[in-house]
Protein backbone atom coordinates (compact mmCIF):
# COMPACT_ATOMS: atom_id res chain seq x y z
CA UNK A 1 0.00 0.00 0.00
CA UNK A 2 1.51 3.09 -0.97
CA UNK A 3 -0.01 6.13 1.32
CA UNK A 4 0.87 9.74 0.19
CA UNK A 5 0.17 12.22 3.13
CA UNK A 6 -0.19 16.22 2.55
CA UNK A 7 2.47 16.61 0.07
CA UNK A 8 3.85 19.61 -1.08
CA UNK A 9 6.52 20.16 -3.42
CA UNK A 10 7.99 23.27 -4.53
CA UNK A 11 9.98 23.82 -8.00
CA UNK A 12 12.22 26.97 -7.91
CA UNK A 13 9.99 28.42 -5.49
CA UNK A 14 6.97 28.02 -7.36
CA UNK A 15 4.19 25.65 -5.42
CA UNK A 16 3.34 22.64 -7.71
CA UNK A 17 0.30 21.21 -5.70
CA UNK A 18 0.23 21.41 -1.98
CA UNK A 19 -1.19 19.22 0.64
CA UNK A 20 -1.73 16.13 -1.79
CA UNK A 21 -2.94 13.17 -0.39
CA UNK A 22 -3.63 10.11 -1.51
CA UNK A 23 -4.02 6.11 -1.03
CA UNK A 24 -3.17 3.21 -3.36
CA UNK A 25 -4.07 -0.38 -2.50
CA UNK A 26 -2.51 -3.27 -4.14
CA UNK A 27 -4.72 -4.65 -6.91
CA UNK A 28 -5.12 -0.89 -8.22
CA UNK A 29 -4.01 0.88 -11.55
CA UNK A 30 -4.21 4.36 -11.15
CA UNK A 31 -3.58 6.92 -14.01
CA UNK A 32 -2.30 10.49 -12.73
CA UNK A 33 -3.40 12.96 -15.72
CA UNK A 34 -2.87 16.69 -15.86
CA UNK A 35 -1.60 19.43 -18.22
CA UNK A 36 1.69 19.63 -18.88
CA UNK A 37 3.90 21.22 -16.26
CA UNK A 38 1.29 20.78 -13.72
CA UNK A 39 3.87 18.59 -11.44
CA UNK A 40 3.37 15.19 -12.41
CA UNK A 41 6.64 14.00 -13.14
CA UNK A 42 7.30 15.72 -9.81
CA UNK A 43 5.20 13.65 -7.99
CA UNK A 44 6.79 10.76 -9.51
CA UNK A 45 10.07 11.25 -8.29
CA UNK A 46 8.77 12.47 -4.96
CA UNK A 47 7.48 9.22 -4.56
CA UNK A 48 10.69 7.21 -5.80
CA UNK A 49 12.81 9.06 -3.40
CA UNK A 50 14.55 10.61 -6.59
CA UNK A 51 13.84 14.18 -4.76
CA UNK A 52 12.58 15.23 -1.21
CA UNK A 53 9.00 16.78 -0.56
CA UNK A 54 9.35 20.48 0.56
CA UNK A 55 6.26 18.92 3.08
CA UNK A 56 4.44 15.94 3.69
CA UNK A 57 5.14 11.74 4.50
CA UNK A 58 5.41 9.20 1.55
CA UNK A 59 4.92 5.78 2.89
CA UNK A 60 4.89 2.61 2.04
CA UNK A 61 3.18 -0.59 3.95
CA UNK A 62 3.48 1.74 6.52
CA UNK A 63 6.96 3.18 6.42
CA UNK A 64 8.32 6.32 5.56
CA UNK A 65 10.63 5.54 2.25
CA UNK A 66 13.49 7.58 3.72
CA UNK A 67 13.82 4.78 6.67
CA UNK A 68 14.48 2.25 5.05
CA UNK A 69 15.17 2.43 0.97
CA UNK A 70 16.82 -0.29 -0.09
CA UNK A 71 13.28 -2.16 1.68
CA UNK A 72 11.38 -0.01 -0.39
CA UNK A 73 13.78 -0.20 -3.48
CA UNK A 74 13.24 -4.33 -3.31
CA UNK A 75 9.29 -3.50 -4.74
CA UNK A 76 9.75 -0.65 -6.92
CA UNK A 77 10.31 -0.72 -10.62
CA UNK A 78 10.82 3.06 -11.54
CA UNK A 79 10.65 3.73 -15.06
CA UNK A 80 11.25 7.83 -16.53
CA UNK A 81 11.31 9.95 -19.18
CA UNK A 82 15.44 9.27 -19.72
CA UNK A 83 15.08 5.46 -20.29
CA UNK A 84 18.19 4.11 -18.27
CA UNK A 85 19.81 2.16 -20.69
CA UNK A 86 22.90 2.22 -21.86
CA UNK A 87 23.16 3.07 -25.44
CA UNK A 88 26.66 1.47 -26.39
CA UNK A 89 25.67 -2.03 -24.74
CA UNK A 90 23.28 -4.25 -26.50
CA UNK A 91 19.74 -4.97 -25.48
CA UNK A 92 20.56 -8.24 -23.89
CA UNK A 93 23.49 -6.83 -22.08
CA UNK A 94 20.86 -4.00 -20.65
CA UNK A 95 18.78 -6.50 -19.20
CA UNK A 96 21.56 -8.72 -18.11
CA UNK A 97 22.70 -5.78 -15.93
CA UNK A 98 19.42 -5.08 -14.52
CA UNK A 99 18.63 -9.29 -13.84
CA UNK A 100 21.73 -9.04 -11.72
CA UNK A 101 20.68 -6.13 -9.73
CA UNK A 102 17.55 -5.92 -9.17
CA UNK A 103 14.98 -9.05 -7.51
CA UNK A 104 13.53 -11.06 -10.29
CA UNK A 105 11.32 -13.84 -11.67
CA UNK A 106 13.40 -17.28 -10.99
CA UNK A 107 14.05 -18.88 -14.37
CA UNK A 108 13.45 -16.51 -16.50
CA UNK A 109 14.85 -16.09 -20.34
CA UNK A 110 15.58 -13.07 -21.47
CA UNK A 111 15.58 -14.30 -25.04
CA UNK A 112 12.01 -14.78 -24.62
CA UNK A 113 10.88 -11.72 -22.98
CA UNK A 114 12.90 -9.32 -25.50
CA UNK A 115 11.34 -11.61 -27.79
CA UNK A 116 7.87 -10.72 -26.37
CA UNK A 117 8.35 -6.90 -26.83
CA UNK A 118 9.25 -7.56 -30.57
CA UNK A 119 12.63 -7.40 -30.27
CA UNK A 120 13.61 -11.07 -31.44
CA UNK A 121 16.22 -10.61 -33.98
CA UNK A 122 17.87 -7.49 -32.31
CA UNK A 123 19.19 -8.92 -29.47
CA UNK A 124 22.74 -7.98 -29.62
CA UNK A 125 22.75 -4.73 -31.63
CA UNK A 126 24.19 -2.03 -30.03
CA UNK A 127 21.08 -0.06 -28.35
CA UNK A 128 22.02 3.27 -29.58
CA UNK A 129 21.45 2.09 -33.19
CA UNK A 130 17.68 1.28 -32.78
CA UNK A 131 15.06 3.04 -32.72
CA UNK A 132 13.19 5.63 -30.23
CA UNK A 133 10.59 3.09 -30.10
CA UNK A 134 12.94 -0.11 -29.56
CA UNK A 135 14.97 1.90 -27.04
CA UNK A 136 11.81 2.14 -25.07
CA UNK A 137 10.77 -0.72 -25.55
CA UNK A 138 14.30 -2.19 -24.29
CA UNK A 139 13.64 -0.44 -21.05
CA UNK A 140 9.70 -1.65 -20.49
CA UNK A 141 11.02 -5.23 -21.19
CA UNK A 142 11.95 -4.72 -17.64
CA UNK A 143 8.45 -5.13 -16.63
CA UNK A 144 8.42 -8.84 -17.54
CA UNK A 145 11.77 -9.21 -15.85
CA UNK A 146 11.16 -7.54 -12.32
CA UNK A 147 8.90 -9.19 -9.58
CA UNK A 148 8.23 -5.61 -8.48
CA UNK A 149 5.21 -5.35 -6.77
CA UNK A 150 4.75 -1.65 -7.20
CA UNK A 151 5.20 0.47 -11.05
CA UNK A 152 5.83 4.36 -11.50
CA UNK A 153 5.88 4.82 -15.04
CA UNK A 154 6.32 7.78 -16.47
CA UNK A 155 5.63 8.17 -20.07
CA UNK A 156 5.57 4.53 -20.77
CA UNK A 157 3.71 4.78 -24.00
CA UNK A 158 6.32 7.19 -25.45
CA UNK A 159 7.09 5.93 -29.57
CA UNK A 160 5.47 2.94 -28.42
CA UNK A 161 2.70 1.58 -31.30
CA UNK A 162 -0.68 0.99 -30.71
CA UNK A 163 -0.06 -2.95 -30.48
CA UNK A 164 2.65 -2.11 -28.45
CA UNK A 165 0.51 -0.04 -26.17
CA UNK A 166 -2.12 -2.79 -26.14
CA UNK A 167 0.45 -5.63 -24.86
CA UNK A 168 1.45 -3.66 -21.92
CA UNK A 169 -2.46 -2.69 -21.48
CA UNK A 170 -2.97 -6.15 -20.98
CA UNK A 171 0.43 -6.57 -18.25
CA UNK A 172 -1.12 -3.76 -16.50
CA UNK A 173 -4.10 -5.60 -15.79
CA UNK A 174 -2.04 -8.88 -15.31
CA UNK A 175 -0.08 -7.33 -12.55
CA UNK A 176 -3.19 -5.64 -10.67
CA UNK A 177 -4.65 -9.00 -10.63
CA UNK A 178 -1.72 -10.60 -9.12
CA UNK A 179 -1.96 -7.86 -6.46
CA UNK A 180 0.41 -5.27 -8.24
CA UNK A 181 0.26 -1.54 -8.33
CA UNK A 182 0.32 0.23 -10.94
CA UNK A 183 0.89 4.06 -10.83
CA UNK A 184 1.43 6.03 -14.62
CA UNK A 185 0.87 8.75 -16.48
CA UNK A 186 0.35 8.89 -20.35
CA UNK A 187 -1.31 11.46 -22.53
CA UNK A 188 -2.60 8.91 -24.81
CA UNK A 189 -6.55 7.31 -23.93
CA UNK A 190 -6.88 4.27 -22.36
CA UNK A 191 -8.81 1.21 -22.67
CA UNK A 192 -9.23 0.06 -19.66
CA UNK A 193 -12.41 0.82 -17.78
CA UNK A 194 -13.34 2.70 -15.17
CA UNK A 195 -13.37 -0.42 -12.88
CA UNK A 196 -10.10 -1.18 -13.75
CA UNK A 197 -8.39 2.37 -13.86
CA UNK A 198 -9.00 4.89 -11.07
CA UNK A 199 -7.45 8.47 -11.57
CA UNK A 200 -5.99 11.68 -9.98
CA UNK A 201 -5.98 14.72 -11.78
CA UNK A 202 -3.67 17.45 -10.76
CA UNK A 203 -5.11 21.08 -11.70
CA UNK A 204 -3.23 24.47 -12.55
CA UNK A 205 -3.65 26.44 -9.14
CA UNK A 206 -5.47 29.40 -10.00
CA UNK A 207 -3.17 31.89 -9.49
CA UNK A 208 0.13 31.18 -8.59
CA UNK A 209 1.27 31.55 -5.22
CA UNK A 210 4.55 31.60 -3.68
CA UNK A 211 6.21 30.83 -0.66
CA UNK B 1 27.31 -7.91 -2.47
CA UNK B 2 30.28 -8.80 -4.43
CA UNK B 3 28.43 -10.03 -7.36
CA UNK B 4 27.03 -6.52 -7.08
CA UNK B 5 30.37 -4.48 -7.47
CA UNK B 6 31.39 -7.15 -10.32
CA UNK B 7 28.40 -6.35 -12.33
CA UNK B 8 28.74 -2.77 -11.78
CA UNK B 9 32.40 -2.53 -13.32
CA UNK B 10 31.81 -5.27 -15.82
CA UNK B 11 29.15 -2.99 -17.46
CA UNK B 12 31.74 -0.18 -17.39
CA UNK B 13 34.27 -1.84 -18.67
CA UNK B 14 31.80 -2.98 -21.45
CA UNK B 15 30.31 0.46 -22.25
CA UNK B 16 34.07 2.30 -22.34
CA UNK B 17 35.52 -0.68 -24.67
CA UNK B 18 32.89 0.14 -27.10
CA UNK B 19 33.94 3.48 -27.14
CA UNK B 20 37.73 3.66 -27.05
CA UNK B 21 38.35 7.10 -27.27
CA UNK B 22 37.42 7.61 -23.47
CA UNK B 23 40.36 5.46 -22.37
CA UNK B 24 42.51 6.84 -25.25
CA UNK B 25 41.90 10.32 -25.29
CA UNK B 26 43.20 10.88 -21.01
CA UNK B 27 46.23 8.64 -21.70
CA UNK B 28 47.27 11.16 -25.12
CA UNK B 29 46.59 14.05 -23.09
CA UNK B 30 49.22 12.69 -20.47
CA UNK B 31 51.39 11.31 -23.41
CA UNK B 32 51.88 14.70 -25.12
CA UNK B 33 51.47 17.25 -21.96
CA UNK B 34 54.58 14.95 -20.66
CA UNK B 35 56.61 15.41 -23.89
CA UNK B 36 56.05 18.94 -24.17
CA UNK B 37 57.71 20.14 -21.46
CA UNK B 38 61.61 18.69 -22.92
CA UNK B 39 60.55 20.76 -26.23
CA UNK B 40 59.91 23.75 -24.50
CA UNK B 41 62.58 23.98 -21.99
CA UNK B 42 65.47 21.52 -23.90
CA UNK B 43 67.14 18.16 -23.40
CA UNK B 44 69.17 18.94 -20.20
CA UNK B 45 69.14 15.65 -18.46
CA UNK B 46 70.18 17.08 -15.15
CA UNK B 47 66.73 19.74 -15.46
CA UNK B 48 64.97 16.92 -16.76
CA UNK B 49 65.41 14.84 -14.14
CA UNK B 50 65.33 17.73 -11.35
CA UNK B 51 61.16 18.72 -12.83
CA UNK B 52 60.28 15.31 -14.23
CA UNK B 53 58.40 14.34 -10.96
CA UNK B 54 56.40 17.46 -10.70
CA UNK B 55 55.66 17.48 -14.52
CA UNK B 56 54.17 13.84 -14.33
CA UNK B 57 52.39 14.33 -11.14
CA UNK B 58 50.70 17.54 -12.32
CA UNK B 59 50.10 15.85 -16.04
CA UNK B 60 48.57 13.07 -14.47
CA UNK B 61 46.85 15.44 -12.17
CA UNK B 62 45.25 17.22 -15.61
CA UNK B 63 44.46 13.90 -17.82
CA UNK B 64 42.66 12.40 -14.69
CA UNK B 65 40.48 15.82 -14.43
CA UNK B 66 39.83 15.59 -18.09
CA UNK B 67 38.52 12.00 -17.83
CA UNK B 68 35.95 12.72 -14.86
CA UNK B 69 33.39 14.57 -16.85
CA UNK B 70 32.16 10.78 -18.09
CA UNK B 71 32.07 9.56 -14.61
CA UNK B 72 28.51 10.40 -14.29
CA UNK B 73 27.82 12.57 -16.79
CA UNK B 74 26.57 10.19 -19.45
CA UNK B 75 24.77 8.03 -16.96
CA UNK B 76 22.77 11.21 -15.48
CA UNK B 77 22.22 12.13 -19.25
CA UNK B 78 20.81 8.55 -20.65
CA UNK B 79 19.07 8.34 -16.94
CA UNK B 80 21.32 5.20 -15.94
CA UNK B 81 22.07 7.21 -13.07
CA UNK B 82 18.31 7.70 -11.81
CA UNK B 83 18.05 3.88 -11.70
CA UNK B 84 21.64 3.21 -10.37
CA UNK B 85 20.36 5.50 -6.98
CA UNK B 86 17.18 3.12 -6.87
CA UNK B 87 18.73 0.08 -6.81
CA UNK B 88 18.03 -2.39 -3.60
CA UNK B 89 21.95 -1.86 -2.40
CA UNK B 90 23.85 0.58 -0.73
CA UNK B 91 24.55 3.54 -3.26
CA UNK B 92 27.97 4.14 -1.50
CA UNK B 93 28.84 0.38 -2.30
CA UNK B 94 27.64 1.03 -6.34
CA UNK B 95 29.22 4.54 -6.42
CA UNK B 96 32.62 2.75 -5.28
CA UNK B 97 32.51 -0.12 -8.15
CA UNK B 98 31.66 3.31 -10.43
CA UNK B 99 35.20 4.41 -9.70
CA UNK B 100 36.71 1.29 -9.43
CA UNK B 101 36.36 1.00 -13.14
CA UNK B 102 36.88 4.83 -13.33
CA UNK B 103 40.72 4.03 -11.79
CA UNK B 104 41.06 1.01 -13.69
CA UNK B 105 40.08 2.94 -17.14
CA UNK B 106 42.42 5.91 -16.49
CA UNK B 107 44.45 5.61 -13.58
CA UNK B 108 46.03 2.35 -14.30
CA UNK B 109 47.09 3.01 -18.50
CA UNK B 110 48.92 5.99 -16.47
CA UNK B 111 50.83 3.77 -14.33
CA UNK B 112 51.26 1.74 -17.60
CA UNK B 113 52.84 4.21 -19.56
CA UNK B 114 54.76 5.90 -17.39
CA UNK B 115 58.18 4.54 -17.65
CA UNK B 116 58.11 5.05 -21.42
CA UNK B 117 58.17 8.96 -20.07
CA UNK B 118 60.96 8.31 -16.97
CA UNK B 119 63.11 7.44 -20.09
CA UNK B 120 62.03 10.72 -22.20
CA UNK B 121 62.50 12.83 -18.62
CA UNK B 122 65.77 10.70 -18.43
CA UNK B 123 64.53 9.52 -14.62
CA UNK B 124 66.87 7.34 -12.86
CA UNK B 125 65.76 3.68 -12.75
CA UNK B 126 65.09 3.94 -8.23
CA UNK B 127 63.71 7.45 -8.92
CA UNK B 128 61.14 6.12 -11.61
CA UNK B 129 60.82 3.20 -8.86
CA UNK B 130 59.62 5.81 -5.85
CA UNK B 131 57.52 7.43 -8.92
CA UNK B 132 55.76 4.35 -9.93
CA UNK B 133 54.65 3.33 -5.97
CA UNK B 134 53.49 7.49 -5.48
CA UNK B 135 51.37 7.30 -8.75
CA UNK B 136 49.93 3.60 -8.33
CA UNK B 137 48.66 5.13 -4.52
CA UNK B 138 47.95 8.29 -5.63
CA UNK B 139 45.84 7.89 -8.91
CA UNK B 140 42.80 6.02 -6.88
CA UNK B 141 42.43 8.80 -4.60
CA UNK B 142 42.65 11.09 -7.08
CA UNK B 143 39.68 9.49 -8.83
CA UNK B 144 38.06 9.07 -5.55
CA UNK B 145 38.03 12.64 -4.44
CA UNK B 146 37.21 13.50 -8.39
CA UNK B 147 34.24 11.23 -7.77
CA UNK B 148 33.14 13.82 -5.19
CA UNK B 149 33.44 16.96 -7.12
CA UNK B 150 31.60 15.18 -10.30
CA UNK B 151 28.59 14.33 -8.46
CA UNK B 152 28.49 17.75 -6.70
CA UNK B 153 28.59 19.12 -10.58
CA UNK B 154 26.69 16.72 -12.53
CA UNK B 155 23.37 18.58 -12.36
CA UNK B 156 24.80 21.65 -13.43
CA UNK B 157 24.53 22.56 -17.45
CA UNK B 158 28.54 24.26 -17.02
CA UNK B 159 30.24 22.19 -14.44
CA UNK B 160 33.54 21.79 -15.98
CA UNK B 161 35.04 24.46 -14.73
CA UNK B 162 34.26 24.53 -11.28
CA UNK B 163 35.10 20.90 -11.20
CA UNK B 164 38.62 21.99 -11.82
CA UNK B 165 37.85 24.59 -9.13
CA UNK B 166 36.76 21.88 -6.30
CA UNK B 167 38.69 19.22 -7.55
CA UNK B 168 42.45 20.86 -8.20
CA UNK B 169 42.92 22.37 -4.21
CA UNK B 170 41.96 19.05 -2.82
CA UNK B 171 44.57 17.30 -4.60
CA UNK B 172 47.09 19.34 -3.50
CA UNK B 173 48.57 17.47 -0.27
CA UNK B 174 48.88 14.48 -2.98
CA UNK B 175 51.09 16.33 -5.13
CA UNK B 176 52.85 17.37 -1.77
CA UNK B 177 53.61 14.02 -0.67
CA UNK B 178 54.13 12.58 -3.84
CA UNK B 179 56.60 15.14 -5.18
CA UNK B 180 58.72 15.01 -1.97
CA UNK B 181 58.90 10.70 -1.77
CA UNK B 182 60.24 11.18 -5.41
CA UNK B 183 62.41 13.97 -4.71
CA UNK B 184 64.17 11.85 -1.42
CA UNK B 185 64.18 8.59 -3.82
CA UNK B 186 66.31 10.71 -6.05
CA UNK B 187 68.75 12.13 -3.11
CA UNK B 188 68.70 8.31 -1.92
CA UNK B 189 66.86 8.67 0.97
CA UNK B 190 64.12 6.54 2.37
CA UNK B 191 60.92 7.41 1.50
CA UNK B 192 58.66 4.89 3.24
CA UNK B 193 56.77 7.66 5.53
CA UNK B 194 55.92 9.72 2.95
CA UNK B 195 54.21 6.78 1.22
CA UNK B 196 53.08 5.45 4.18
CA UNK B 197 51.35 9.50 4.46
CA UNK B 198 50.01 8.68 0.92
CA UNK B 199 48.83 5.34 2.03
CA UNK B 200 47.12 6.67 5.24
CA UNK B 201 44.96 9.06 3.06
CA UNK B 202 44.36 6.51 0.36
CA UNK B 203 42.54 4.16 3.40
CA UNK B 204 40.82 7.54 4.75
CA UNK B 205 39.09 8.35 0.81
CA UNK B 206 38.41 4.49 0.39
CA UNK B 207 36.02 4.06 3.76
CA UNK B 208 34.60 7.49 3.56
CA UNK B 209 34.50 9.24 -0.24
CA UNK B 210 31.50 6.68 -1.11
CA UNK B 211 29.68 8.04 1.24
CA UNK B 212 29.76 11.38 0.02
CA UNK B 213 29.48 10.57 -3.13
CA UNK B 214 26.56 9.24 -2.26
CA UNK B 215 25.11 11.62 -0.50
CA UNK B 216 26.37 14.48 -3.39
CA UNK B 217 24.58 12.65 -6.16
CA UNK B 218 21.59 12.48 -3.69
CA UNK B 219 21.81 16.03 -3.68
CA UNK B 220 22.41 16.90 -7.56
CA UNK B 221 19.98 14.45 -8.92
CA UNK B 222 16.97 16.00 -7.19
Amino acid sequence: MLRCKKLTCVREDRVLFKDLSFVIKPGEIVQLEGPNGVGKTSLFRLIVGLSIPYDGLISWQGTSINDDREAFYQKLLYLGHKTGIKPELSALENLQFFQHLQPCHENIDLWDILAKVGLAGYEDIITAQLSAGQQRRVALARLWLNDCPLWVLDEPFTAIDKSGVNVLENLFLQHAARGGIVLLTTHQDLSLDEKQLSKITLKKPQDNFYV
Amino acid sequence: MFKVFIQVVSKELKGAFRRQSDILNPVWFFIIVVTLFPLGIGTDPILLARIAPGIIWVAALLAALLSFERLFKDDFIDGSLEQLMLMPHPLSWLVSAKVFAHWLLTGLPILFVSPLLAVFLAMEPTTYFALFLTLLIGTPILSLLGAIGVALTVGLRKGGILLSLIMLPLSIPILIFSTMAIDAAAYGQSYLGLLALLGAMLVTSITLAPFAIAASLRVSVS
